[in-house]
């Protein structure tokens, strides 16, 4: 899977999303789709589980996790791609 | 109450169920990054606090009074929505539910939180818990002093 790909599975897995994620845009809000504060951290916890790295704490902002265009540049930015 | 004085409401709920779910499914990754020591040690099944959880097959979830962790990250919430950071996610382990010896909870502040408190003249903290089977919640309540007129007063 690409990156975006496992981003939209994880999401759809753990975002708790109140639409399918397949009709969102990357650069949707997700947490306007439904996405709870919670939900946000199991999201956190399964993108570190797909791309085998942890979040460092100055990525830990609501921000990181706002949209998946957001994510996307977060996992790239932690694995160094 | 003091004219000088402002009260702050926060107030969360949280679906039992999704802890549980979540403790199912990353264990004490997800435990422990969300929950300081003594959170975790007050919610242990065998402290006899009530696990509201489904029942489940994971050691984890097993270990755990889920409905307590749920009613301590619903606080937690509730103390972010004290606090009003903007585009800013505190540690969760910078809000502590503090359990004390009488059974009832003091909110205990650390790091970026307890700064944000400061900087909004958050002098006092208050919360309650409560959780039945399928959901947990918190209401805190924050009195702050008047001495931060700035402090996020501007109506939009």
């Amino acid at each position: 899977m690409t990156v975006d790909e496992t981003i939209r599975q994880v999401l759809a897995d753990h975002g708790r999303l109140a639409v399918p994620v397949d009709t969102l845009a990357d650069d949707a809000d997700l947490f306007g789709a439904g996405m709870t504060s919670h939900a946000s951290v199991n999201v956190m916890l399964a993108l570190e589980d797909a791309f085998e790295f942890e979040f460092s704490e100055k990525m830990l902002k609501k921000s990181t996790f706002e949209s998946i265009e957001a994510i996307r540049t977060g996992v790239l930015e932690m694995t160094g791609e | 109450m003091s004219a000088s004085a402002t009260l702050r409401v926060g107030i969360d709920l949280v679906s039992v169920d999704e802890v549980a779910d979540s403790v199912r499914h990353f264990g004490d990754r997800y435990v422990t990054r969300i929950y300081t020591s003594h959170e975790i040690d007050s919610c242990r099944a065998e402290m006899g606090h009530g696990d509201a959880g489904a029942p489940g097959p994971s050691d984890a979830l097993e270990a755990y009074a889920i409905g307590s962790l749920a009613a301590r990250f619903a606080a937690k919430e509730a103390v972010m929505k004290v606090l009003r950071p903007i585009g800013v996610q505190l540690d969760w382990r910078t809000i502590e539910i503090h359990r004390m010896t009488g059974g009832w909870c003091e909110i205990r502040l650390s790091g970026r939180a307890a700064t944000m408190a400061v900087e909004a003249g958050i002098e006092e903290l208050s919360v309650s818990l409560t959780h039945e089977a399928s959901m947990a919640g918190a209401v805190v309540v924050g009195r702050c002093t008047d001495t931060y007129p700035s402090q996020g007063r501007e109506e939009t």
